[in-house]
């Protein structure tokens, strides 16, 4: 029998594999050739691009390099979501590898926010993780962590340390016995055909009879058009690059599909024709 | 009273001041909310249907103060939005930097809507932001 922690293990090892390609504009001295990465799903753009970075600016000269951006299909991706959720959003149902282009000029800042070190990288994720436990406990599980524990979840992060992670991560996944649940639970919903940058309300993971909330409830509570629209279109609603069921309880979704900024990122995206 | 029965740049029905987009000028000519923060007493339509939020601003350590307190500010604004104003209203340089913090514990990312954290960690029908010039938590 498998058991349900093997989950955590395996949307932490999630890997996509990339080929990375120069934006034509940009002026080189020599060819640039493109340049192949398998990205870890649960982490960001900016953080695990550094050999990216490096191979491009080679056959640059230092003036021609700014801030490094990436797009796919004309669309700027922001860093500060996960690359899996980006994947999700923009890529799936296309054929692998993933191809993103590579820009080191004319930022879009209308689009994108500004990475200029990983310490913004680690802010944004800490925030996260705090803004998630304000949800879940009251932010008083990470309240009462130390600050070495913080730099714990971080630096498991950064170095794609799986046990280093989780010996942090399961203390803010836990709920007094008498709960059966976290207090709300800490999702967004991406509708791509909206304008809405996300969904995100407060919704708590045991409905008022006493029964378990599902993927479905959650839809139907706070984005209906994702599982009814009008038209009969059908959605697909996915997370980690899968369909859940909808009969899924969203407790169990959050203590095992939560990227490791503790959100459950949804993605609602129109069902590909065949 | 009732919201938006006047000219929409006009003022809230509570004390606070409307936030203009861009960030514009006029501001300053109010009066300042009561500095005890009470619950609004004016009636308002339910969840959805308002498309504005109050949200009070507090200054955290020797961040000026604002005089004016208490905004009515369209849902879809950004916290970016927000830090705009609020160099602008404290005559900050444009390469200060002011952080925004929700429940005195978190900074939301400069692209979130005011709307969507006000759904999340509103009270009272308002929603608390507190602002500083260094980093003031976490």
């Amino acid at each position: 029998m498998t058991d349900d922690k093997d989950v955590l293990r395996k949307v932490w090892f999630g890997r996509i594999p990339t080929c990375f390609t120069l934006y034509q504009d940009e002026i080189t001295e020599r060819e640039a050739e493109p340049y192949y990465l398998l990205l870890p799903r649960i982490s960001y753009l900016t953080l695990v691009t550094d050999k990216v970075k490096k191979h491009f600016q080679k056959v640059m000269k230092q003036e021609d390099v700014v801030e490094i951006w990436f797009e796919y299909e004309g669309m700027p991706l922001k860093w500060h979501y996960p690359i899996g959720l980006l994947f999700d959003l923009h890529a799936s149902n296309t054929a692998l590898p993933w191809n993103i282009t590579v820009h080191f000029k004319n930022f879009p800042e209308k689009d994108l926010l500004h990475c200029p070190s990983k310490d913004v990288i680690e802010s944004h994720f800490m925030s996260s993780i705090k803004e998630a436990d304000a949800l879940k406990h009251k932010s008083q599980v990470i309240n009462e962590m130390q600050k070495k524990d913080h730099k714990q979840l971080w630096m498991g992060l950064q170095n794609d340390k799986f046990d280093q992670f989780w010996a942090i991560n399961k203390k803010l996944m836990e709920y007094p016995p008498e709960d059966s649940g976290f207090r709300y639970i800490p999702f967004r919903i991406y509708h791509t055909t909206t304008e809405q940058p996300f969904i995100q309300k407060l919704f708590r993971p045991i409905a008022a009879d006493g029964q378990l909330n599902t993927l479905g409830d959650l839809l139907k509570e706070v984005c209906p058009a994702a599982i009814n629209s009008e038209d009969g279109e059908k959605n697909q609603v996915v997370i980690h690059g899968i369909e859940p069921m909808l009969e899924t309880p969203v407790q169990w979704l959050s203590e095992h599909m939560s990227y490791p900024d503790n959100f459950l990122h949804i993605g609602i995206l129109p069902q590909p024709a065949d | 009273m009732s919201e938006g029965s006047e000219d929409p740049a006009s003022l809230s029905p509570q004390e606070g001041a409307d936030i203009p987009e861009g960030g514009g000028a006029a501001v300053g000519v109010l009066e300042p909310a009561p500095a005890v923060a009470v619950s609004p007493v004016a009636e308002e339509p339910a969840g959805d249907a308002k498309k504005k939020i109050d949200i009070l601003l507090k200054a955290v350590g020797d961040t000026p103060i604002m005089r004016t307190k208490k905004w009515t500010v369209e849902r879809t604004r950004t916290i970016q939005g927000l830090i705009d104003f609020i160099k602008k209203f404290l005559k900050l340089v444009a390469s200060e930097q002011l952080f925004i913090y929700v429940n005195q514990s978190f900074a939301p990312s400069p692209d979130q809507e005011v709307g969507t954290l006000y759904e999340c960690f509103g009270s009272d029908g308002k929603l608390v932001l507190h602002y500083c010039k260094s980093q003031a938590w976490g």
